[in-house]
Order: C-alpha cells, then sequence, then structure tokens
C-alpha cells in the first residue's frame, strides 16, 4: 500500500480521482479519468453498459489495481488499496449482482458489516466475557437499528438466500450503512425494482446522505432517478469522462446526449 | 435457539410487538442434568465405557471439523492427524512433565493448535479441492511421524501410548465411572465454547468467509486471519478429542487409530449431523456410534448364525455407505435441519398447507 498525506488538491472532496487508467489484457476499461467527489453530495456515475462505471468502484475500493493514476480519499494517497483496507477506512460497498452471505440471516449478514468496529477477540468471544458482552448487545443494537431504518425487521431471522432480490438490495446496503461509513459506493442499487421499489430506495439513499452526512456514489440507469436524487453527475462512455456537473448542466451537455441517444453524426 | 412470537397490540402506537424468547434451554439443562446424574445410575459400565464415552468423544471431534468446515468452509481430511498430536502431546506432558490430566489434555490441544496453525496457513492461497489435497499431506505426514520417532510413544516396542496415571487434581478418574465424568465435564464446557464462538463476530466471520470470501472483504472482515483461526480452534478441538480417545476410552493407542479412516469418520458425522451445526456434532455422532449397534443387533434377531459375520460386517458398511449418499441428496444440511423441519412441522400441525 502507498498511502502518503499530500494535502493537495480540493480540500472539500472526499474523493479524487486522478488520472485512472485500467484495462484487461490490453482491452482498455477505464482511460485517464479524473473527478472530484465533494463530502457529503450524492455523486452519480451514469453511462452505457461497459462504459467501466463498475469497474471505477472496483478501483476505487481496492478490488481492481489501476494501470495507472491514483486515488486520494481522506487526506491519502494510494496507488493500490486492498477491498480489507478500504472497509476498514470507511469505503462501504454494494454490488451489482448481490454479495450476501447466502446462509446467514438478515441480521448475521448486516452484524458482518460491524467487524471494522470490532474490539474484543477470539477468547473474549469464546469465553463470552464481559467485554464481549458488551460488545455483542452494543453490535445487535446497532443491527437492529439499520433494520428499522431499512424496514427490514419481519426478515431479521430468514436466510438471505430466500428473500426477493429488491430485498436483498437492502438487506446489502444495510450491511454497509451499518459499518458506519464515510463513502458509500453503490452500484446499481435500483437494478430490477419496481417503480415502488425504486422510490423506496431512493428515499432511503436520501435519507442516508442527509442525515447520515454519508457521501455517496452510485450507478444508476434511470435517468429521472439521478436527476432527482443527485447533487453532482459524472458521464462516462468507453472508458472515458465525456460529462461532469450538476445534472442540469449534464443535461444539456451535447456529447452526454450523443452518448446516451446514439446521436446522428 | 429463538422463537420469534407475532402479537398484535392495539394499545399502543407500535402495531406489531416482537418478542424473542429462548426456547430449549431448559431442555439442554435437563439433559445435562440426565448426563451427570441419571445415566451412571441406570446404565451399566459397558454402556457408559463403550457407547457413551466414544459417542461424546466423537461429537467432540465433529465439533472441531465442523467449525473448520462447516462454519468457515475449509475443507479438511486431516482431523486423525490432529487427534494424533492432542494424544502423542497430551502424552509427552504427562510422562515428561508429570502434570495433571486435565492440564495436560489442554496443552495437548494447544499444541495440536498450533500445529493446525501451521498446516492452515496455505488456506490463504489455496481452496477448495486443492485445499483438501492439501490437508491429507499432513494427515500422512502426522501419521508417519508418530510411527517414525520414537521419541513420541516413548521407545515402547509396540509404538502405542498409554497413560502413566489418569488423575485431576490429585482425584483419581482411572476408573470407568471417572472417565465417563472427565469426558463429560470436558465435552460439556467445549460444547459450550464452540456455541459461544459461532454466536460471536467470530462465528459470524468464518460464516461470511464461508459463503463469499471476496464480499467477506469488502465488508471488512480479515479473511486470512478468520482462516487460520478457524483452523487453530478446529484442531485445539480434535487434539483434545484424540487426547480423550487414547486415554479415556481406548486405554492405549497407537497411531493406526487416527489413520485416514477416522478422518472420514468424522467427515461423515458432521454430513450426517449437519454442516454449520453444533447440534448436528452430536446427532451425528450417536448416529454413527448408534447404528452400527442397531444393525447388529438387526441382523443377530433375523439372520443369527444364518449369515457369515463377515459378510454382516460388509454389509453394515454398504448400508452405512448408502445412508451417506441419500443424505448429501437428500438433505445436505443433514439431520439437525430434518429434525428442526420436522419439528416446526409439528408445531403448525394440523395446518399442515
Amino acid at each position: 500500500m502507498t498511502g502518503s498525506s499530500q494535502g493537495v488538491g480540493d480540500p472539500d472532496a472526499i474523493l479524487e480521482v486522478r488520472n485512472i487508467s485500467l484495462s484487461f489484457q490490453g482491452i482498455k476499461a477505464i482511460t485517464d479519468l479524473s473527478f472530484n467527489v465533494q463530502r457529503r453530495e450524492i455523486c452519480a456515475l451514469i453511462g452505457p453498459n461497459g462504459a467501466g462505471k463498475s469497474s471505477l468502484l472496483n478501483v476505487v475500493n481496492g478490488v481492481y489495481t489501476p494501470d495507472s493514476g491514483e486515488i486520494l480519499y481522506g487526506d491519502e494517497t494510494f496507488r493500490k488499496l486492498k477491498p480489507l483496507d478500504a472497509a476498514r477506512r470507511g469505503i462501504g460497498r454494494t454490488f451489482q449482482n448481490n454479495a450476501l452471505f447466502k446462509k446467514m440471516s438478515v441480521r448475521d449478514n448486516i452484524m458482518t458489516g460491524l467487524s471494522r468496529h470490532s474490539r474484543t477477540n477470539f477468547i473474549e468471544h469464546a469465553l463470552r466475557l464481559p467485554r464481549a458482552r458488551r460488545e455483542e448487545i452494543d453490535f445487535t443494537q446497532r443491527s437492529e437499528d439499520v433494520l428499522e431504518f431499512l424496514d427490514l425487521r419481519a426478515h431479521r431471522h430468514t436466510p438471505v438466500g430466500s428473500l426477493a432480490y429488491g430485498v436483498q438490495k437492502r438487506v446489502e446496503l444495510g450491511r454497509a450503512l451499518v459499518s458506519d461509513p464515510t463513502l458509500l459506493l453503490l452500484d446499481e442499487p435500483m437494478a430490477g425494482m419496481n417503480a415502488q421499489e425504486k422510490a423506496e430506495m431512493a428515499a432511503f439513499i436520501k435519507d442516508i446522505n442527509q442525515h447520515l452526512g454519508i457521501t455517496i456514489v452510485l450507478i444508476e440507469h434511470d435517468v429521472s432517478v439521478i436527476m432527482n436524487l443527485s447533487d453532482h453527475v459524472v458521464v462516462l462512455d468507453y472508458g472515458r469522462k465525456v460529462g461532469d456537473g450538476t445534472p442540469a448542466e449534464v443535461r444539456a451537455n451535447p456529447e452526454v446526449i450523443a452518448a446516451y441517444l446514439g446521436a446522428t453524426h | 435457539m429463538t422463537d420469534t412470537t407475532l402479537t398484535l397490540d392495539r394499545n399502543t402506537s407500535q402495531p406489531i410487538l416482537i418478542r424473542e424468547r429462548k426456547s430449549g434451554q431448559h431442555w439442554l439443562w435437563l439433559l445435562l442434568a440426565g448426563a451427570y446424574l441419571a445415566l451412571p445410575a441406570i446404565g451399566n459400565e459397558y454402556w457408559l465405557n463403550a457407547i457413551v464415552v466414544p459417542f461424546l468423544i466423537l461429537s467432540l471431534a465433529g465439533i472441531g471439523l465442523n467449525i473448520l468446515t462447516g462454519y468457515a468452509g475449509q475443507t479438511s481430511l486431516g482431523s486423525g492427524g490432529f487427534m494424533a498430536v492432542g494424544a502423542f502431546a497430551t502424552y509427552a506432558f504427562l510422562l515428561h512433565l508429570q502434570l495433571t490430566f486435565p492440564v495436560a489434555l489442554f496443552l495437548g490441544g494447544v499444541i495440536a493448535a498450533l500445529v493446525g496453525f501451521l498446516f492452515g496457513l496455505p488456506s490463504a492461497k489455496i481452496k477448495g479441492f486443492y485445499l483438501m489435497v492439501t490437508s491429507l499431506a499432513a494427515q500422512f505426514f502426522l501419521e508417519w511421524l508418530f510411527l517414525k520417532v520414537p521419541w513420541f510413544y516413548n521407545y515402547s516396542s509396540s509404538a502405542t501410548i498409554s497413560a502413566p496415571r489418569l488423575d485431576a487434581f490429585g482425584i483419581n478418574l482411572s476408573n470407568s465411572l471417572g472417565k465417563y465424568y472427565l469426558v463429560l465435564t470436558v465435552v460439556a464446557v467445549l460444547t459450550w465454547v464452540a456455541v459461544n464462538l459461532v454466536r460471536s463476530q467470530t462465528g459470524r466471520n468464518w460464516m461470511a468467509v464461508r459463503d463469499m470470501d471476496t464480499a467477506a472483504a469488502v465488508a471488512g472482515i480479515r479473511i486470512n486471519h478468520s482462516k487460520i483461526l478457524a483452523f487453530a480452534i478446529s484442531s485445539f478441538y480434535l487434539g483434545v478429542a484424540g487426547a480423550l480417545w487414547t486415554f479415556a476410552y481406548l486405554g492405549s493407542a497407537g497411531v493406526q487409530s487416527f489413520g485416514l479412516s477416522r478422518s472420514f469418520q468424522i467427515l461423515f458425522i458432521i454430513i450426517i449431523g449437519g454442516l454449520g451445526s453444533i447440534s448436528g456434532c452430536f446427532i451425528g455422532a450417536a448416529f454413527i456410534s448408534l447404528l452400527p449397534l442397531a444393525l447388529d443387533v438387526i441382523a443377530q434377531t433375523l439372520f443369527a448364525g444364518r449369515v457369515d459375520a463377515g459378510l454382516l460386517q460388509n454389509i453394515q458398511k454398504a448400508i452405512f455407505g448408502a445412508l451417506i449418499i441419500w443424505f448429501l441428496i437428500k438433505e445436505p444440511d443433514g439431520m439437525a435441519r430434518l429434525i428442526s423441519n420436522w419439528r416446526s412441522r409439528l408445531s403448525i400441525w394440523p395446518l399442515r398447507f
């Protein structure tokens, strides 16, 4: 890991993506991409399929290592970050195709998100020593709060694998949320949902952003959802940035219209 | 086990009151009281020493492997080897340091845990089938070690070890009742510890690694730490089980008591009982130790003298294998799940549909 503090750039930015390039066996997924995410904003990444949106999230939380470029998060600069280190620094993440622990109950899934806050060791767990018991009560309470917030209490003891897709998406959001993240990366949190479920999820995201002050970077395809929800939109096409600004600015950008609507050249 | 009961409460603003009730705990205490008080009174010496003691020790070994395989999702065929480490290490502590048996037993388990830790290190890089092959290497290496290095069995001509004495802080445990109480106490305490572990953050981390290890890292779980901890704790249990098997059940044993067939036996216990279930270890061990007896009784009454005894033994093995295949197909979650399904079906009877 190459963490170093260089207080350069935008002081209000919590995340700076700087000249990131990523390729898979010679095929370029992301080319020289740079943008900033301000503290406490909702930033939407949009673009056609294969534009490199998920790959970018994977670079930010260390699932992929970029060929070049760096990520500034908080006051550290990274070339290469591991997913575990990203999680321990407060970067929460959900995936496009849910990455949940299928045989575990909803509440246990959510409680796994608290690992980075655990201060007890296995001997304390084994013998149920007072510190471990207190932590377990605390963790259970924190998970119950998240279950209540996301309207999941009725499912708390259900194995996640037997739940509907939309509910699983909420569980995954809960697992990321319970860890008290600073930055939340949501990969298509509304994929495969009907209009009502989408509206509910959008309300949850808005709440998380406004009341908990968590910065959110999300990928979404539904343009009306994005226009209502986000403060900042970054548009990708073929791994390049083609638009960056407020939703209104981006909507008026001819290059974005070309990328999205396939305007005739 | 927790049950959730939903009741409609119209008097408060909260429409649904959810109450969690711990059930089954009084049954556990009753079972324990029965094991401590009633069983020695009603059971004869043969029952205690030849059936109950091995059943308890096999349950303990099952818990050990289940922690590793059922909870943390790491496959292993080295159970027998780790049992041998526990047995031979306990023997060394008894012989050379003249420790009292419970202390020697605990330290024997710790040595087994260290060996488990070492053989668990490759799990950071190797998964699934390949990891199983690594554990097979551990099994064969440990078998070889305890046969080829005479120091481990104190240069005895039979290459076997037996306890110089069996006492706990001055109390003599070498009679059959003493051995029974020793085994029962160790198994009860370690079962309690295992239940604590699997219900804690440690246990949830294991299950997360088992279900999806890449997601576990993203959720902030230290994957390698979790896996290697599972190897060490699992080996501790197996080591203690191996020492009890040698000194409290067999009396004297060599490394051939902890061969690959022992590893398979422990694996069958957790498959039949249920992967990822502590109670399943006891159910699986009961099944494995009682089924041969039951088949024996049936065979004796039906075909007494008419069928060759060797043939009967082979038929037993065939029935055994068939049952394991049946379980793998019909109920991959084992008998523990089967029983809990029956229970929940019974609790809503007659509203079956």
